[in-house]
């Protein structure tokens, strides 16, 4: 095998790259590919010259909405997105921390109600680099090194 | 669900500040307004507060409303598991309003997304506690007769304070506030209010001694240092004398000069301060009742 991805090729869909090895089923989870029934195919700890190991992922016949991809930025800021029409690249995009997050991170505060009853967190994203999310309930601030992906 | 609701003290614009106030002075000139005939008022304290749940009760009754509710979730379904959602849900059924208290963070703000009316926030852990800050206000206006040109000085705990962060943010909405504050170095006021204060350019001064600089002082505020509060307890017996006010510290300070304090007291104010007219959290309790009126009547456009 030479230097070559060991993930196959798709006729049309999407291909998300740049992936930390660590964030690769937190991304499948956070964008419901576990429960989808297009083919998905991934590798995880693949060569990069960016990160230690990195995770790749393609799901056939998939085209991601900007709102949707992000989602993934808090587990994926470097992730890359190639759309794949007729075995071509047609399109290349680069995640984006959205303003607001539903439902991806946990708020660090044990007192918060969101960590006791089974509710949705929403948060503010005050700061994108270092994140820093302002919970919507108790108002506490979860800084990236607090960060739990839920 | 559009109802308003009043679950963190920058809910509120400057405007509805000011309203509040103009109505809690006429509820307080004409308590017997029963505007809230016929209606039922929930009061869930989900963890017990006496104080709070009695005034709450008092503005109530003088409304002419309907009270039902617990005083303590031990006695009620939620020991049973129910959670917080469901409790929310049944109870906007019955009622038209809905007062909390609680010990997790946010619960309150959550309550008022479940509820289909309206819902005051009596206290969520150690977040909000917006009735308490509105009745702060009214206290300084009714002593001061005025919001602009405040000298403020908060004195204690200003770290873990809740009252306090929340009537700074309430005052910044005012022209030219002067902010004085006095803690220990362990429970000094946090950076973020600091820097708060700082992108309004607004003026304030740190102290770690409690000395004659409080005779520039409108409005001394005064909080509990508490035990719980500190890793070690050999760093409380250090402070826990040094933020004490007494009656003899206050004889170079203003005329208008009062004392404010969210109570209960622990030893911060020596009681022979009680007798001074310039001890005020006594009226500033009772303040809470008209303010709590007043909140009532807004959030249910009764007034
Ligand atoms: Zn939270």
């Amino acid at each position: 095998m030479k230097k070559q991805l060991n993930v196959s090729a798709i006729k049309q869909g999407t291909v998300i790259d740049h992936i930390p090895s660590t964030a690769l089923f937190k991304v499948i989870s956070i964008l419901k590919l576990d429960h989808c029934k297009d083919m998905v195919t991934f590798g995880n700890n693949l060569d990069s010259n960016v990160m230690d190991g990195k995770a790749i992922i393609k799901v056939e016949n998939r085209f991601f909405k900007d709102k949707e991809i992000n989602k993934i930025a808090l587990v994926a800021p470097h992730a890359k997105l190639n759309t794949i029409k007729d075995y071509e690249v047609v399109g290349k995009y680069v995640v984006e921390i959205p303003d607001e997050i539903q439902d991806i991170a946990r708020c660090f505060n044990p007192k918060c109600i969101t960590n006791h009853e089974n509710i949705d967190t929403y948060f503010e994203v005050i700061s994108k680099s270092p994140v820093a999310l302002k919970c919507r309930y108790c108002e506490k601030i979860t800084h990236q090194d607090q960060m739990e992906i839920k | 669900m559009n109802a308003k609701n009043l679950i963190s003290i920058t809910d509120f614009s400057k405007e509805e500040y000011l309203r509040i106030m103009d109505l809690a002075a006429d509820f307080e000139a004409n308590p017997d307004q029963r505007l809230l005939d016929g209606k039922v008022v929930a009061t869930l304290f989900f963890e017990p507060s006496t104080r709070t749940r009695l005034s709450f009760e008092t503005a109530i009754n003088r409304l002419g409303g309907e009270i039902i509710g617990f005083t303590d979730s031990s006695s009620s379904s939620v020991t049973k598991g129910e959670t917080l959602h469901d409790t929310i849900k049944m109870v906007s059924n019955y009622a038209d309003l809905i007062v909390m208290r609680h010990p997790l963070e946010g619960s309150a703000r959550y309550a008022s997304e479940v509820s289909d009316v309206p819902v005051i926030n009596a206290g969520d852990g150690a977040n909000q506690h917006p009735t308490q800050t509105l009745l702060d206000l009214y206290s300084i206006v009714k002593t001061q007769d005025r919001l602009d040109d405040i000298n403020l000085f908060m004195v204690g705990d200003l770290k873990y304070g809740r009252t306090v962060h929340s009537l700074l943010m309430a005052m910044s909405h005012f022209n030219n506030p002067i902010f004085n504050f006095i803690a220990p170095p362990e429970l000094a006021m946090p950076n973020e209010y600091k820097l708060y204060l700082q992108s309004k350019g607004m003026r304030y001064f740190e102290h770690t001694e409690f000395t004659d600089i409080i005779s520039e002082a409108d409005i001394i505020y005064m909080t509990r240092v508490q035990k719980e509060r500190f890793p070690d307890p050999v760093d409380y017996e250090k402070v826990k004398n040094v933020y004490i006010l007494r009656n003899k510290m206050l004889k170079h300070t203003k005329d208008n000069m009062r004392i404010l304090h969210p109570l209960p007291r622990v030893n911060e104010i020596h009681t022979d301060v009680d007798s001074n007219p310039k001890a005020y959290y006594f009226d500033q309790a009772r303040n809470g009742v008209y303010t709590r009126m007043a909140i009532i009547a807004h959030l249910l456009n009764l007034k």
